[in-house]
């Protein structure tokens, strides 16, 4: 039992630091809550430290499983661990100026982040449908709740409760699947799952009706079409931290999700589930990136465009080869550098008690604040797909993983909404450089929040020139 | 067996029965408290759906816990807060055809996959072998929630404490306007704060006033 401590200890500090922050909270004047978010920061610093450190016990081994085999701990969930913490430096960075201009600062928004964060650790390290089920309801229900932290508006209060009814509808599909899954093979562990699959073949049709619901609750986590419904409505009525929030962190256990449930649950039925999952990626590319086109508001636009993005990355789970599934893990952590970067400078632009949600707010951003447009620029670039910024390399790298497995027009159709999608990225560069303001926006963040967002800004280029590194992260995390 | 038939087979079909039926009218009850009697109903079909199935300890845990605990609580706050429903079934009848109409679309759709291939049968799953009298499965539930469910028991207990957490964050109201005292403040009063000093004329008596 002491060395699952060992090996589950990054998840350990993060429990411990999330019932500290509560404890700590009732004791704090309201003027000294700074320390909770230097607790906040510490916690993901270290975090990453426990990680990031070599232990014996996981060195030269791939793989190391701890409680039984509940959990595990490789090379994909450690890269995504990491980038977690990372993108949740950057959210309690960014939401700190958010929450205190509109006195919301509490340690509500900082203990359901971490616990939140804990869920997708366990989700991430999921080895069993029991600890996906668990983890993703962890992280599900903080989410509902950060969502409804504003309780003065009626909108977020309106959007907490979609996301819950249908969050929670997904998670009784996702186990109803499961309860097939466990009824055609007997077992709850994936490895187990995958051996029995392989002993029985692939022609049980109780495991395929129970892979459909599955597939149907890893694509309501990730927002994908036709189960997006809930995207734009909770991006844009909830306060803008926990947007900023549901947006990153929780993405990248949505993909761990998908990895583990279907990668190591059920390789062998790839052919079945290739299709469910070439047909919510096609759908997910159409409809993001056409309804983006049509928004208005800076926030629904943002969501469409994650619609498209999610698109993107199951079409790097299709091919079902190691390449594709790096390209997937690539695709999604520069999905969430990008995302918290696009909703931080939504937070820096609004101003006090008055929340950026029209494009139009953002007219003539470079006359005032050039440097602060061009950061946007530089996101929006990324998102499109612009060379040398990394979200090129991003596709390039899917589209790659998909031609390589022979589906020629599944890539030609990422190409062309790619194309089509890059429209609206740069009308939103076109609005900032070359319209006129309607009056100037005051900028008055904390210097802490200047430089995250600068460095943010800066690592779409910095990524992008320099992704080679990065890239052979993500590959080497997937043995082939 | 008696005449016949198999009595543990007719009770399996009268509690699902039940259940399916007591489901049904949980849904499309008008009266709130009614629905909660309804589920107090499917509960306890369900419970007695797992004793047959010789889990004698889960269908004794879900009678006491959800239809002891949860359901009469549940059911004071129905009667408490007297939620008009109304509004909220407008639509009701409105969606109903099509609701039903997709129903057994889909239904339909995952019979005909199940039963067309003849791949469903009850003779693919084999009966589980029955349990000795004195198997205790109280004792095998203990036995693997402390030891091979170790992590899962404990993220459980994680996912309550968010419940709280999230529950207390969204309904605890700090009043702002609330009047409080702060004895730190009041004994560390200044009498430049309390008493202030006026010039004024002294009063004089007006005209054809006797003083």
């Amino acid at each position: 039992m002491d060395a699952s401590m060992l090996i589950a200890a990054p998840e350990l500090l993060v429990l411990i630091m999330a019932c500290v922050v509560l404890c700590v909270d009732p004791f704090m004047e309201d003027d000294r809550r700074g320390i909770i978010h230097l607790l906040g920061m510490l916690t993901v610093v270290f975090a990453a430290i426990i990680t990031l450190r070599h232990d014996p016990l996981v060195e030269g081994k791939a793989v190391v499983t701890a409680f039984n085999g509940m959990f595990v701990r490789d090379g994909m969930g450690d890269t995504l661990k990491l980038f977690a913490y990372a993108t949740l430096a950057l959210v309690f960075t960014y939401a700190k100026h958010f929450l205190r201009s509109y006195q919301l600062f509490s340690a509500d928004f900082y203990t359901l982040s971490l616990f939140s964060l804990l869920g997708v650790m366990l989700l991430i390290s999921a080895n069993s449908l029991v600890m996906v089920y668990l983890g993703l309801e962890l992280t599900s229900l903080s989410s509902y709740a950060l969502v409804a932290l504003n309780r003065a508006s009626t909108r977020g209060s309106e959007s907490a409760m979609k996301y819950f009814v249908l969050g929670s509808m997904a998670s009784a599909l996702l186990l109803y699947g499961m309860s097939m899954v466990y009824g055609a093979t007997g077992t709850l562990s994936l490895p187990a799952i995958a051996d029995a699959v392989r002993v029985a073949g692939s022609d049980d049709v109780l495991l395929i009706v129970g892979l459909v619901f599955l597939v149907v609750g890893i694509a309501f986590k990730l927002g994908a079409v036709p189960f997006h419904m809930w995207v734009p409505d909770v991006y844009d009525g909830a306060p803008l931290a926990a947007t900023l929030f549901i947006a990153t962190v929780p993405k990248l256990a949505a993909f761990a999700m998908a990895y583990r449930l279907l990668a190591s649950g059920v390789p062998d039925l790839h052919g079945d589930w290739q299709q469910m999952v070439a047909v919510l990626a096609v759908l997910s590319l159409v409809v993001g990136n056409l309804a983006a086109i049509m928004q208005t508001n800076i926030r629904r636009l943002l969501a469409y465009s994650t619609i498209s993005h999610m698109g993107f990355v199951l079409l790097g789970l299709l091919p079902g080869s190691a390449y594709g599934y790096g390209a997937g893990l690539f695709y999604i952590v520069v999905y969430a550098l990008m995302s918290a970067a696009a909703f931080g400078m939504l937070i820096l632009l609004s101003g006090e008690g008055r929340a950026v949600r029209d494009l139009d707010d953002l007219k003539g951003l470079n006359q005032h604040n050039s440097w602060y447009a061009a950061v946007m620029a530089m996101v929006m670039f990324s998102m499109a797909g612009v060379p040398i910024f990394v979200g090129f390399f991003a596709k390039l790298l899917v589209i790659k993983a998909v031609l390589d497995a022979g589906m020629l027009g599944l890539a030609l159709l990422a190409v062309v909404f790619s194309v089509i999608g890059a429209f609206y990225y740069l009308r939103v560069v076109k609005i900032m450089y070359f319209d006129e303001p309607d009056g100037e926006t005051r900028v008055s963040v904390p210097v802490d929040f200047r430089a995250a967002i600068s460095l943010n800004g800066l690592l779409m280029l910095g990524l992008g020139v320099f992704s080679s590194s990065l890239i052979a992260v993500c590959m080497e995390s997937f043995p082939s | 067996m008696i005449f016949g038939i198999d009595i543990q087979l007719a009770l399996f079909y009268l509690f699902s029965a039940v259940m399916l039926g007591a489901a049904l009218a949980v849904i499309s009850a008008r009266n709130p408290v009614y629905s909660a009697l309804f589920l107090v109903l499917t509960f306890f079909s369900a419970a007695s759906l797992w004793i047959l199935l010789q889990v004698e300890f889960l269908g004794i845990v879900l009678v006491v816990v959800y239809v002891g605990a949860v359901m009469v609580l549940f059911l004071f706050v129905v009667m408490m807060l007297d939620i008009n429903l109304d509004p909220l079934k407008e639509g009701f009848t409105r969606y109903l055809p099509v609701g039903i109409g997709v129903a057994i679309v889909m239904a339909g759709e995952l019979l005909l996959v199940l039963w067309a291939r003849d791949r469903l049968g009850p003779d693919r799953f084999p009966a589980p072998p029955l349990r000795d009298a004195d198997y205790s499965n109280t004792r095998a539930v203990g036995e693997w929630m402390y030891t091979q469910f170790l992590l899962p028991f404990e993220v459980a207990g994680i996912i309550l404490l968010v419940a709280i957490v999230a529950a207390i964050a969204l309904t605890q109201r700090r009043r702002s306007d609330a009047r409080v005292q702060v004895p730190a403040r009041q004994v560390r009063v200044k009498r430049e704060e309390r008493v202030r000093l006026v010039k004024m004329k002294s009063e004089m008596p007006a005209k054809g006033e006797k003083g």
